[in-house]
């Protein structure tokens, strides 16, 4: 499959802050890629430099098959950009405004239709200055999409947004991917990039430490999925001596580790030959955000040391 | 350059413009406000009038009467009268607050008379030296003429008063190229420099980086509204002098040179000094350092021909200066060879700032 972005050993500096250290990844054509990483670990720059509105420090990035800071100008119609917290000229309407970037791309766009599909068609006439956060984000996509780019960043563009407006662009961006566009996403909601992405990559202090899907991620990194029931400690210690599965007990809650589903019926069969109450099982097993937290929290404490990972088809080497 | 890019970025920040009354008030209304002001401060709304409080000690005689009637007959003065028993009329004007009164004594027709000289008191306020000069020069016409009568003489000699640069030609009417330039400078000046540490501050020209926009049909858009509202605010200032105060500022095709060059230059400038700042605060500041020099010292309320030699001299270094000359030059002096020196001068500058602000202003990080 054709690659949209290609990056290899990336790297940017501010003065002694190595904001990006050789981070390097693909993103497929027609993927939706999610960035992921917690404050100030190098997604902005990346993504800025992507974008061609930073200049990299060290390494080679090419999107669409051009430098976007060499090549802007012919780089730019191809790409739509929505920055964190968007902002527009504060007396202009939504109306307005994508009749003018229209204008800028030499494009034929139905406004109205632009309107309808970000859900902004009632604001149309409002100034920017008077939209909410979620319509400027609105707004911002709707001028993302004016070229009709067949790559699009979105730089957290659900962040601060009531559960409404997100949902609004989560559609949004759901509807561009079924249509085959790229999506470059960074987002701070690791279910929103669960529930989008192909793949995702997760960067902290400038380097990649995790990449894949969001499932090979969990399987890697993750606790491997577990049997949950209420009950006693002695019930714990009977399943321990009986299943032959690690077990766990905390606050009266008995947790198995399990491989297959085929290992839940013994261990349910064992509890109900105990004699002892029971109740409540339910299978769990880890969200990206666990793997996320716990990733991201043991290098923090110096227990992991981030190592280039295998590259997986399209991912980060 | 493209037509269409500049076309819609011009439309947009018309739009933006137009619906800010803060931008519009400044641009339009705020330079009648100051023709207004500075016709009136000048005499151009009504004439000299002073008011001038008299003490008549002699009140019973003709004589004394026939001075006053001379007095009163010059038009300048409303003369109020004040009772003999106030005592001293000095210390009752100090008392009142007032700036002018005249003591006429008890002896003033018993020493004409007698042949002998009879002296008025006049009282004026060093303060209010207009008001004074008014009063004074009142007083000394009313006396010219009352002697001339007395002596039954004619007077011979005269002198015919003439201005500058025209037989007609008033305080407003060189007061309006001044303010028009002050209008090309303060309009385009402030907006840019704001303009530009603003939209960089909210990253707006980032986003703007990533469409086909340049910087140069950007900068071309502001140039082309700025010189647009010149020529509406130019006509309204024009209108309103001429309205209000009776103007004569003559229309010449050579003023366009100078309604053209001077918003170029100054949105340039407010661009250069916009990029060359890193906060808004920090911009304003800067726009004010560069303006207010400019604003009084290039001929705007004051002429320079009435400023020391050194302030001249400072003065000739101001690009303000050129733009002023020159709109003097054609609306009031008829002198095409001036304004063609002034024009180049502000066409190089332009040409110059235009380059280095296109130079300093970046789109994006490096």
């Amino acid at each position: 499959m054709a690659t949209a972005i290609e990056v290899e050993n990336l790297s940017k500096e501010y003065g002694t802050l190595h904001a990006v250290d050789g981070i390097s990844f693909r993103v497929q054509v027609g993927a939706v890629f999610a960035f992921l990483g917690p404050n100030g670990a190098g997604k902005t720059t990346t993504v800025e430099i992507l974008e061609g509105l930073r200049r990299r420090g060290g390494g080679t990035v090419t999107v669409l098959g051009l430098n976007p800071w060499t090549d802007g100008r012919r780089l730019h119609p191809r790409i739509g950009v929505i920055p964190q917290e968007f902002r527009f000229f504060d007396k202009i309407t939504p109306r307005e405004a994508i009749q003018y970037y229209a204008a800028l791309f030499d494009q034929k766009v139905d406004v109205d239709r632009l309107l309808e599909r970000v859900v902004l068609s009632d604001k149309a006439t409002a100034r920017f200055e008077t939209l909410s956060g979620g319509q400027k984000q609105k707004l911002g996509l709707a001028l993302a999409l004016v070229s009709d780019p067949e790559l699009l960043f979105l730089d957290e563009p659900t962040t601060g947004l009531d559960p409404q407006a997100r949902r609004a662009i989560r559609d949004v961006i759901r509807s561009l991917h079924s249509e085959g566009k790229t999506i470059f996403l960074t987002t701070h909601y690791l279910e929103e990039a669960e529930l989008l992405a192909d793949q995702v990559a997760i960067i902290h202090h400038g380097r990649i430490i995790a990449d894949g899907t969001s499932s090979s991620i969990i399987s890697q990194f993750g606790h491997p999925p577990r049997l949950r029931l209420e009950g006693s400690a002695a019930l714990a210690e009977i399943l321990r001596r009986q299943v032959a599965r690690p077990v766990t007990f905390n606050d009266g809650m008995i947790e198995v580790e399990i491989r297959t589903s085929a290992d839940v019926l013994p261990v349910l069969t064992a509890a109900q030959a105990s004699g002892l109450p029971w109740s409540n099982p339910t299978t769990v097993r880890d969200s990206l955000e666990d793997v996320f937290v716990r990733l991201v929290g043991e290098m923090d404490e110096g227990e992991v040391r981030a190592s280039p990972l295998p590259a997986g088809p399209g991912g980060a080497r | 350059m493209n037509p269409r890019r500049i076309g819609a970025d011009f439309r947009v920040f018309a739009l933006g413009f137009l619906r800010n009354s803060i931008s519009l008030f400044f641009s339009l209304f705020f330079p009648l406000v100051l023709i207004v002001m500075f016709g009136a401060i000048y005499g151009g709304l009504g004439t000299a009038h002073a008011t001038l409080w008299v003490e008549d000690e002699d009140s019973a005689a003709p004589l004394a009467q026939g001075f006053l009637k001379t007095l009163n007959a010059t038009g300048d003065l409303t003369l109020n009268f004040v009772s003999l028993s106030v005592g001293n009329l000095s210390t009752y004007l100090t008392n009142h607050s007032l700036t002018a009164g005249l003591v006429l004594p008890a002896t003033f027709s018993q020493r004409i008379q007698a042949g002998l000289p009879a002296n008025l008191t006049l009282y004026t306020d060093p303060v209010s030296s207009g008001n004074a000069g008014v009063v004074q020069g009142a007083v000394g016409a009313a006396l010219f003429a009352f002697n001339l009568q007395l002596a039954h003489g004619t007077a011979l000699a005269g002198v015919s008063q003439h201005n500058v640069g025209s037989p007609v030609f008033t305080n407003i009417d060189y007061l309006v190229p001044g303010l028009i330039g002050f209008s090309i400078l303060v309009s385009p000046m402030f907006a840019m420099v704001d303009l530009t540490a603003t939209y960089r501050k909210e990253k707006l020209f980032r986003q703007l980086s990533l469409t086909p926009l340049t910087k140069g049909e950007w900068l071309t858009s502001k140039i082309m509204w700025y010189v647009g509202l010149t020529f509406v605010s130019a006509a309204l200032m024009i209108g309103a002098g001429d309205g209000i105060f009776g103007a004569h500022a003559t229309l010449s095709w050579g003023m366009l040179p100078f309604l053209v060059l001077g918003p170029f230059f100054f949105v340039s400038l407010g661009m250069l000094a916009g990029s060359l700042t890193r906060t808004p605060e920090t911009a304003a500041i800067v726009g004010n350092v560069i303006s207010f020099p400019m604003m009084f010292l290039s001929g705007t309320f004051f002429p320079v021909s009435a400023f020391g030699s050194t302030l001249q001299t400072i003065a000739k270094l101001l690009p303000l200066y050129y733009v002023i000359d020159g709109l003097n030059a054609v609306m009031l002096f008829n002198n095409p060879l001036e304004a063609f020196h002034d024009a180049l001068i502000v066409a190089g500058l332009s040409v110059v700032v235009f380059g280095l602000a296109l130079l300093a202003f970046k789109w994006r990080d490096e």
